[in-house]
């Protein structure tokens, strides 16, 4: 078997909090990533979607190494980037670049557009000299920015530009992998529309593996082949788009997806089932044991606090872990209005 | 824990409204020049019934309902028009007649619960504060209530809970709390900002059953301001469009989202990944939304427009359109020039739609 571009092996990270002051608490620690396997291939596009506290970000923080895992593996095409210094790091930064959330606080305010970008170039080495304001002016131009702009600074562009700037910076190093955290969630509606079709078009002419994180799931299911749904820092569903959106099987995606209130009722699509969780997340702090949904679960039985459900195949190429997986019933899913 | 519903709407009643506000337009002076962040905007809502305001921001919706509230500083707001609540004009109300009308007259739910809660005080004195505010009542009675509040806001041990500091809540608990201490005085208007935008979706799923539930309890008017579509597909019985400082489109529910009039208000909807149906391609609006301190003139969605060609003349630069009915129903009116919106929506707009 080939190596994928990346596969992350059963990787965990820990977080040891201090307590401080009289307040102080013994030292605890926050699971917030506990045993995550993750495979991308070339070119795909894979989604990582859960509510807050799932670890999907600190997901995101550990595959561009802004993080170094407490256990497990990170391999680049079959090399483990998991514990490498900086100085042997660097090559592997070229290849996974990251795209952040706020267009706001990611950019320099006192660097302008053309330094935040040309960046990466300097530090890699990817001009010549003299060169490096022709690729700045053409990656503004790729994102859809004037690329006469290039002195301008961050402030006075708007939000959606600021995302295509940080965009910009991504690809100047023409990275085989960039990681998205929540890329268009701090945009208006149609400015994200936007940013969202101009990801899509750098990804179909570049060919750029995504990982891309959302908490917005029709954002998720617009942009992403495969889908990875986390909760309390472990994958408990993983599959092709279309089965894990139409068919999931695991308790807590038939109730992530159940909430999303859809605009598409008001004009005769079918409503999906209707499931409310109770009560909020566990804390990653305390984790339950067994089954780590089991405590917000319906399907809940004895064997799910003694026995860690592991991620099995239950339909083409989807895995659940759950004891008690099953594709919501027929009769529900075709309630229809 | 399972259980099936399907979106029943409500038919317009024929009722007094509760709240009237009629050619309201606030404006900030700032260094740059006066902004006007509302430009006559005018919609009635009666009891029972809930409004949802949509629109990007800086289109104006939150300013016009912190106006509602008459919560603008005097001093460096110009407010003119009418705010009408239960028949009490807003506008020019004095600082104590405006205390006793937040609380009673209308109570006002934030988004963010964290920073709205204070973090020095307990759950339960910031509710008894409240109530005591309006009623003459000893602490030992305002605690009572304040318990009764929490527990039909769903908060478990509500007795306990009262004790309890902000920060011991989680997101989701805080959210309700700040509900029960809106309508421990039984407003009749309940004006919510975006309540559920930090929560995550399991729990926004709860808020939002939580409010349309305490609604048909306590038959308030609610003014439920969003930017999320889906949000108001499950919760409102009317919509009104903002863009820019004003009202683009109004109507009901299924007028607005199911069969829109509106160019922008088609932008809205195609610019949304479903997460049923087809997927379709997104078809944004382009550009962005306008500076407020230098609105287009005509309409002021026309520079980012793809319809205004159609519209013969100059007419989508040069003459504002007003907010008038474009189709037989008279409930359902819409702000642009564009000739027979409804044929166009129908024929080159749903279709694209997932």
């Amino acid at each position: 078997m080939t190596e994928p571009l990346l596969r992350l092996d059963n990787v965990a990270m820990h977080f040891r909090t201090k307590g401080d002051g009289f307040l102080a608490r013994r030292n605890q620690t926050v699971q917030a990533v506990d045993g995550v396997d993750l495979t991308l291939a070339a070119g795909e596009t894979l989604g990582l979607v859960g509510e807050s506290g799932c670890g999907k970000s600190t997901t995101a923080r550990l595959i561009t190494r802004l993080l170094e895992p407490t256990a497990g593996r990170i391999l680049v095409e079959g090399d483990d980037i998991a514990h490498l210094d900086e100085r042997r790091l660097r090559p592997y930064r070229k290849e996974i670049q990251l795209i952040f959330q706020d267009p706001y606080s990611s950019l320099n305010p006192r660097h302008t557009v053309g330094a935040i970008v040309g960046t990466a170039l300097r530090t890699h080495n990817l001009v010549e000299k003299g060169g490096e304001l022709r690729r700045v002016q053409e990656l503004l131009e790729l994102v859809g920015l004037n690329p006469e702009h290039y002195k301008r600074y961050p402030h006075e562009f708007s939000g959606g530009q600021r995302q295509r700037i940080g965009i910009a910076r991504a690809l100047a190093a023409r990275p085989k992998i960039i990681v998205a955290d929540e890329p268009v969630s701090a945009l208006d509606v149609s400015i994200q529309a936007q940013v969202m079709n101009l990801l899509e078009s750098l990804r179909s002419e570049l060919g750029i593996a995504f990982v891309f994180i959302a908490h917005d799931l029709g954002v998720v299911r617009h942009f992403c082949d495969r889908i990875a749904v986390m909760y309390l820092g472990r994958v408990v569903e993983e599959g092709p788009r279309d089965g894990l959106y139409d068919a999931p099987q695991h308790p807590y995606t038939q109730a992530l997806l159940s909430a999303v209130p859809d605009v598409g009722v008001v004009r005769g699509v079918p409503p999906r089932q209707r499931i409310r969780l109770a009560g909020d997340p566990p804390s990653p702090i305390d984790p339950p044991s067994g089954c780590r949904f089991r405590t917000r679960c319906w399907k809940a039985q004895d064997i799910c606090a003694t026995q860690d459900p592991a991620l099995i195949e239950r339909a083409p190429a989807q895995q659940v872990a759950c004891h008690f997986a099953a594709p919501p019933a027929a009769s529900l899913v075709a309630e229809a209005v | 824990m399972t259980s099936q519903t399907a979106n029943q709407p409500r038919q317009a009643p024929v009722a007094t409204p509760y709240l009237e506000v009629s050619d309201l337009r606030v404006t900030f002076p700032t260094p740059d020049g006066a902004v006007t962040a509302v430009r006559g905007l005018n919609y009635s809502l009666p009891l029972g019934r809930t409004l949802a305001i949509v629109g990007e921001s800086g289109s104006g919706k939150s300013v016009s309902s912190m106006a509602v509230m008459g919560l603008h500083d005097p001093k460096s707001t110009r407010i003119s028009g009418s705010i009408k609540v239960g028949g009490q004009e807003i506008v020019g109300m004095s600082p104590a007649a405006l205390r006793k009308h937040r609380g009673t007259g209308a109570a006002m739910i934030f988004q963010d619960p964290q920073s709205s809660l204070h973090p020095y005080f307990t759950i339960g004195n910031q509710i008894v504060e409240s109530y005591r505010a309006h009623h003459a009542v000893s602490k030992r009675a305002a605690r009572e209530r304040a318990a009764e509040m929490l527990n039909r806001v769903g908060i478990p041990n509500p007795r306990r809970r009262l004790d309890s500091y902000p920060h011991e809540f989680s997101g989701g608990m805080r959210q309700r709390a700040m509900i029960a201490m809106a309508l421990v005085n039984d407003p009749k208007l309940l004006i919510a900002d975006e309540p559920t935008t930090a929560l995550d979706v399991t729990v926004q799923a709860q808020i939002l059953d939580l409010i349309q539930d305490l609604q048909r309890d306590f038959g308030s008017a609610v003014v439920f301001i969003t930017h999320d579509l889906g949000v108001v597909a499950q919760v409102a019985d009317d919509v009104l469009v903002m863009y820019a400082g004003n009202a683009v489109e109004h109507g009901t529910v299924r007028q607005v989202l199911g069969a829109p009039l509106h160019p922008y208000a088609w932008g809205l909807l195609e610019s949304l990944p479903a997460v049923s149906g087809e997927p379709a391609p997104l078809h944004p609006i382009p550009g962005s939304p306008p500076s407020l301190l230098a609105v287009p003139g005509g309409c002021p969605f026309h520079p980012r427009c793809e319809f205004r060609d159609r519209v013969p003349g100059a007419m989508c630069t040069t003459v504002a359109p007003d907010l008038v009915a474009r189709t037989a129903d008279p409930a359902h009116t819409s702000r642009c020039h564009l000739p027979a919106p409804d044929r166009v929506f129908a024929s080159e707009i749903l279709p694209r739609l997932p």
